[in-house]
């Protein structure tokens, strides 16, 4: 039946060695094949994505580089307003952290991404906290031994201080960092710049006009270097939205849609229990409850608000202050809008049925005449379906997070024929920048991970991943050692004020507000 | 190894073409992945459900784990594809390509039950492409011919000579 009987050849026969080397040989040409039709995919996927790339004038679209002297000059020396979790992170953006979160950033393999950090030759000699327990914790952070980007304590001491006008006082501090709860900022940013400090304070800046328009008129008459805790601008995709709006590559933006998508206690800021369902601690003894309260009515001692202070307007304005900020940054940044004309805001406690004042349901649309554009947030705390943060324009549409895709929209004018050619697919992005899909983050919480999905953790400059906080107050350091603007300055952390106390005034009124741009009154 | 293992033409022709085509399709899927500048297989693994959804989720949660997953992963595919097209150690390809592959299909395996975010190309029942290819390796380790065909030739004469 078979004509030939092949056999592993181990009984060698030298007149058949020249056919043994050939089929012992059969593979390379099949190899050879592999590489040629391999360089042929690659060309031509190159070709292809390069063609469109290269037509819409994006072929230049560059990552940023990171801001590099920021370290030079004279120690810079910080003090901490507030100790909680976001002053954590933030002591951590500058180069400090507690020896156990050191031990749990070696466990979970993010500490060389942190040691690679620069070093921003700063120290921080002075906490101020009114929980005992914060300050402490806040000491043993200043004290760090190992700072990043090999950085070397600086043997200065670090003082607790009991009030925030007596860290303001102590001509032993350049700076300051305020993030305290939302109700505070105002007036500690106000107090700090006539104090002669520059500052670097979390959002949201103020609850009410007055307070707003005091911080304002404050940071514009001091010489002081101010940044609003809003990091996103830092994230090296939104440079390269950046690019894109200004290349015109969506056509005209009409609406602009922004949300919040969160479903967990922790997410409605119920946070005053610890992992393990216990009560955190806390009380009359080891927390200055009518410094806490500061300006605000006397309430007798609750932990309840202490932990969850957000779910109340007498200490922020819930979502619109803690996260549409962000939202707003974001779009601010990239359209310079400005302060919208009128705001119109609906929703409602539908979920969370506890004793909070803030809604877990928000609806608010602000309309730009000017400009032809409507900004949206649509926010639950009930529902965490992803809905991202997209421009709409009339050639397409920006989709912009942790990464950024634009799809080209169907009836577009622009990429008509593009898309009746085939070139462009309507129904898959046309653009995607995705920076950090090789790397993944030690994103644990629900929170986090939120953060994360809205770009506002870390970033990838030059291949290396980077905390975008840190980015942040660089940037501001960088300022106050070299001159400068930074991003989200006064100017910017107004426009964001006015729009977000427009619409908690529309929610809680019940009615349309407006922007009075002769009397600079929200009406 | 039954070393006097004899084959026909047809077999051994098919059995080589199996070979080749396995090695083509595993060694493109090792070099698609180096060739994405950020590729991970951390995707693929947080869809992992079935009996290694606790191996998978521990190696993505870990950064330096996961990077020496890519890395082990892309490396040995490329290993193995070359390795079964060559005919260079073909065995041992063939072994480690079928565990390799089977892995891959423990990962995403079409249980009853299971749903996965990602939609598959095909319709499948427990038996996937995926298996298939993994029983196919089997059957390559079990009936070699890279000593026939392949590189392996060479070794092979070179122990016996030095022997």
């Amino acid at each position: 039946m078979t004509k030939e009987i092949n056999k592993q050849p181990q009984e060698k026969q030298p007149s058949q060695s020249r056919r043994t080397v050939l089929k012992a040989l059969a593979g390379i040409p099949v190899l050879g094949y592999f590489g040629y039709e391999l360089m042929h995919k690659i060309s031509v996927d190159k070709n292809k994505s390069a063609g469109l790339i290269k037509e819409l004038g994006l072929d230049d679209l560059q990552a940023p580089k990171e801001i590099t002297n920021a370290a030079d000059g004279k120690l810079l020396r910080i003090g901490m307003i507030g100790f909680g979790n976001r002053a954590t992170a933030l002591a951590r953006a500058l180069g400090f952290a507690s020896s156990s979160k050191i031990e749990s950033m070696q466990e979970n393999g993010t500490i060389k991404e942190w040691q690679q950090q620069d070093n921003l030759n700063v120290a921080i000699v002075g906490i101020c906290d009114v929980f005992d327990l914060h300050a402490k914790k806040g000491l043993e952070v200043a004290a760090c031994k190992t700072p990043a980007g090999n950085g070397k304590p600086s043997e200065l001491p670090v003082k607790r201080y009991r009030t925030y006008k007596e860290m303001l006082q102590d001509d032993s501090i350049d700076a300051v960092i305020v993030a305290t709860p939302d109700h505070h900022h105002a007036r500690i940013t106000t107090d700090a710049v006539k104090a002669g400090k520059h500052v670097y304070c979390e959002k949201s800046i103020a609850l009410t006009e007055d307070e707003l328009n005091e911080v304002y008129t404050a940071v514009k008459n001091s010489d002081r270097v101010f940044q609003l805790g809003h990091q996103i601008t830092q994230n090296a995709i939104f440079q390269q939205a950046k690019q894109i709006i200004k290349k015109d590559i969506l056509g005209k933006i009409t609406l602009v849609e922004t949300t919040t998508n969160r479903n967990t206690a922790s997410g409605a800021w119920i946070r005053n229990l610890d992992a393990n369902g216990k009560p955190k601690p806390g009380d009359l003894n080891s927390i200055d409850w009518d410094q806490w309260l500061g300006n605000r009515p006397k309430v007798p001692f609750s932990l309840d608000r202490y932990y969850n202070w957000t779910k109340f307007f007498d200490y922020d304005t819930g979502m619109l202050g803690q996260l549409f900020s962000h939202e707003y940054d974001a779009v601010n940044q990239l359209l310079r809008m400005g302060i919208p004309k009128s705001a119109m805001a609906s929703g409602g406690i539908y979920y969370w049925k506890d004793n909070r004042d803030i809604p877990d349901t928000l609806n608010v649309s602000w309309e730009y005449p000017e400009r032809n554009m409507t900004l949206i947030y649509s926010a639950s705390l009930a529902n965490s379906r992803q809905r991202g943060r997209v421009f709409m324009g009339h050639d397409a549409s920006m989709e912009l997070g942790g990464s950024l895709t634009i799809t080209a929209d169907n009836n577009s004018t622009k990429y008509k024929d593009k898309i009746k050619d085939g070139t462009i697919d309507t129904s898959s992005p046309m653009i995607v920048v995705n920076p950090g899909s090789g790397d993944i983050d030690a994103v644990t919480s629900a929170t986090e991970k939120y953060y994360a999905s809205r770009g506002l953790t870390s970033t990838v400059i030059n291949g290396k991943r980077v905390d975008v906080t840190h980015l942040h107050v660089k940037e501001w350091i960088n300022c106050i050692r070299h001159g400068g603007t930074t991003s989200a300055n006064i100017e910017r952390a107004f426009e964001e004020g006015v729009t977000i106390l427009m619409a908690q005034k529309s929610y809680v009124e019940k009615r349309r507000t407006e922007w009075d741009p002769v009397l600079r009154k929200i009406v | 190894m039954n070393i006097n293992k004899t084959y026909s033409t047809v077999q051994l022709v098919s059995l080589v073409a199996l070979r080749m085509i396995v090695g083509w399709h595993i060694l493109y899927e090792g070099v698609s992945k180096m060739l994405l500048p950020n590729w991970t297989s951390a995707n693929f693994l947080n869809e992992s459900q079935w009996i290694l959804s606790g191996v998978a989720h521990w190696i993505v949660s870990n950064s330096a784990v996961l990077n020496a997953v890519d890395f082990l992963n892309i490396w040995g595919l490329i290993a193995i594809g070359l390795g079964l097209i060559l005919g260079l150690f073909t065995r041992t390809a063939s072994i480690a390509g079928a565990l390799l592959v089977f892995l891959y299909y423990l990962n995403n395996a079409p249980i009853i039950g299971i749903e996965y975010s990602v939609p598959t190309e095909g319709s499948y029942l427990i038996v996937s492409k995926t298996l298939i290819e993994a029983v196919a390796l089997f059957v390559l380790y079990l009936f070699p011919t890279g000593k026939i065909i392949g590189l392996d030739a060479f070794i092979s004469r070179y122990f016996n000579k030095t022997k």
